[in-house]
């Protein structure tokens, strides 16, 4: 089936919308009614069709248009992307996974013909067409990172393993909640998470980071993380901070339900298998209060969780100004009955 | 959940490379080329030995870049349970074996200026990999092997030959052995020791080391243990709701498997803590065999791992 793409845009006038069907597919992230932190993995197995977990690595109709939003952050910041000298395999390796992962799960979009280390890519969104030989960095117009990141949604942490740790060693990161790779990189597991309230009492990252220690090769692990932003914007950097950060002032009860924003963030975790680093992609998927209000449960859902959600946590992700104003947007969907289990929209 | 990928693979060669020292070829029956792997990784073979399941971990020795195939060597163990007895006396070319996903708990340290590798015996083959790479990268090490005779070693001719003086070879009836202290004591900052071999080789190497002064940091090893035989006991699995008889030379975990439950593993050797399993009530003594729970852990009694470790008294509970 062909895809179409928006054309639509992240920033100024934020003409980004969701189709219906696109609204459907959205990676709704709570379960419960209620929401409180969990290490909440499962193995990142492929999904229903019309699921954002149909393919491990997915593309969906914001794909051109999210990577327009991409190189003009870079333009600006070119820090956005990082790789220390060590991880040079490790790019190798991500480069690998997503033009395969890509190749396979949309062949009408994708290709990649592999003759030995001599390679032939062909991204037919983006228009790109390109033959170079795997692990000779010169024969690509960017690092290998940078490269395949420029063409790939969502962020991407590449993790070294080293001590028992993971470290922050390379990566993009233009479409953030609120933290920058270039403050984080060289930064260990712990160091990096120091900042999250409450889960770090709850042995949350103790528990998360043995886990992550253990991601096999072969069997990919996800889960998903959240918070709302107000307008579609994906670049909400601590770079930018006086540029978005004002935005929060300007949600009113007439306009939260086209300005407030769901920010879920799929994460999942990928060993690399020639640099055993850990791939870490943090796809960010975003959707209107008006277009969740479209699903019925997400809609009484949603009022359950931001009743309940405690007040560090909405603090820590920044909903404390118009928490309020979500829940009563919400109210009227809630029924009073019970829910189904699940994300999915009914 | 644990998702299945296993593969089918055949052997395609056997060759006879030491002393009670068998290499196996292997590829995928399919055709299909194998998973790439990182040097130091090993991988799970599953054998049906007359219809008990085995499972021993073999660290990958074949080119990182010839996917094609990967190979492992296995040296016949004296008394063994079975794994490697089986490998040598039943299995030969055309026959199928089960091999898991590449799994590295012994990598490369990426941030490493220099590496020192240390072999003793069958211990050689994850540096065999290490080596390929180290060289093909441009990054220093050195490789001191310890042999017990010319003909007890495997590879070291072909090592010495490929990497000329980076390989010191010590053979030990030949009276030549390695002092490990003035090896240890005379190695630039920012060196890495990598220790692969008998387990007393390889508690002295680390010892030696730590009195002088190397961090945690720049010391791997890896050490598969043989489950050790015991008394047979039995273990009930709460979740389960099952009970499992564990004979003598069988391990917790693969009575465990044995009855059909889905427990998580990685080195089978008591190293890697993927196996850790929560005990709920033990009416005797937990024989902790592994290397990876705390002295206070493994004291507390809450906890096991099942791959390496036993039980001897009235009555033990597991949380699985």
């Amino acid at each position: 089936m062909a895809m179409t793409f928006n054309d639509e845009t992240f920033r100024g006038d934020f003409t980004f919308r969701n189709s219906p069907a696109g609204i459907r597919r959205y990676p709704f992230p709570f379960h419960d009614d209620g929401y409180m932190y969990a290490v909440n993995m499962e193995p990142h197995t492929a999904g229903a069709p019309g699921t954002a977990f149909e393919h491990l690595i997915d593309v969906d109709e914001h794909y051109v248009a999210e990577m327009r939003d991409r190189a003009l952050v870079l333009k600006e910041d070119p820090l956005r992307c990082q790789a220390l000298p060590h991880m040079m395999t490790a790019q190798w390796d991500t480069l690998e996974l997503l033009m395969t992962q890509k190749a396979e799960g949309y062949p009408d979009l994708f290709t990649l013909e592999r003759d030995g280390d001599r390679w032939h890519w062909i991204n037919r969104p983006l228009g790109i067409d390109d033959t170079f030989t795997f692990g000779d960095r010169s024969t690509l117009p960017h690092e290998p990172g940078e490269y395949i990141f420029r063409q790939a949604q969502g962020d991407f942490c590449i993790v070294d393993q080293r001590d028992d740790n993971l470290w922050m060693d390379a990566g993009i990161v233009t479409t953030q909640a609120d933290w920058s790779l270039d403050f984080d990189i060289g930064m260990n597991f712990m160091e990096w998470h120091g900042p999250v309230p409450l889960a770090h009492e709850l042995g949350i990252f103790d528990r998360a980071l043995k886990f992550l220690l253990n991601v096999q090769q072969g069997r990919p692990a996800r889960r998903l993380n959240w918070t709302m932003t107000v307008n579609a914007r994906l670049d909400t950097s601590p770079e930018n901070y006086h540029k978005w950060g004002i935005d929060r002032t300007t949600v009113t009860p007439e306009n939260i339900g086209e300005k407030l924003h769901l920010r879920c963030e799929l994460q999942n975790f990928w060993r690399l298998p020639r640099s055993n680093a850990i791939l870490f992609p943090i796809r960010c998927y975003l959707i209107k209060l008006d277009e969740i209000a479209t699903i019925p449960k997400w809609a009484c859902r949603m009022h359950r969780v931001l009743t309940s959600l405690p007040d560090e946590l909405a603090d820590y992700k920044g909903l404390t100004r118009f928490r309020q104003m979500a829940v009563d947007y919400f109210a009227p969907f809630d029924h009073g009955q019970e829910t189904t289990k699940g994300g999915l929209p009914e | 959940m644990t998702v299945n990928t296993e593969m089918r693979v055949r052997v395609t060669d056997v060759c006879a490379v030491a002393d009670s020292i068998k290499r196996f070829t292997l590829a995928r029956i399919d055709g299909e080329p194998l998973p790439v792997f990182a040097p130091g990784a090993h991988v799970v073979v599953s054998m049906d030995d007359n219809g008990r399941l085995r499972r021993n971990p073999y660290s990958l020795m074949s080119s990182p870049s010839n996917v094609s195939k990967y190979q492992i060597s296995v040296l016949r163990v004296p008394n063994s349970r079975g794994g490697s007895a089986f490998l040598h006396e039943q299995v030969s070319v055309g026959d199928e074996l089960t091999v898991s996903q590449p799994i590295d708990l012994f990598p490369i340290d990426n941030w490493g200026h220099r590496h020192l590798l240390i072999a003793g015996g069958v211990g050689i083959t994850p540096f065999v990999p290490m080596m390929e790479v180290l060289n093909a990268s441009g990054r220093q090490f050195e490789l001191v092997y310890s042999v017990r005779s010319r003909t007890h070693g495997a590879y070291w001719e072909q090592l010495s030959a490929t990497y000329g003086s980076r390989v010191r070879i010590a053979i030990d009836v030949e009276g030549d052995v390695v002092d490990y202290r003035s090896l240890l004591l005379n190695q630039p900052l920012g060196t890495h020791a990598y220790v692969c071999g008998p387990p007393a080789m390889i508690d002295h190497v680390l010892g030696t080391a730590r009195v002088l002064g190397w961090s945690e940091e720049n010391l791997h090893f890896e050490r598969f243990l043989a489950p050790p035989p015991g008394v047979p006991f039995s273990a009930a699995l709460r979740r389960s709701g099952l009970t499992v008889e564990v004979e003598e030379h069988q391990s917790l975990l693969e009575a465990i498997e044995a009855a059909g439950v889905d427990a998580p593993y990685l080195c089978r050797g008591g190293a890697c803590g993927q196996c850790e399993t929560a005990v709920l009530a033990a009416d005797g003594e937990l024989l902790h065999n592994d290397h990876y729970l705390t002295d206070d852990e493994q004291a507390s009694g809450h906890k096991i791992m099942p791959c390496v470790s036993r039980f001897v008294g009235a009555g033990l509970t597991l949380d699985l």
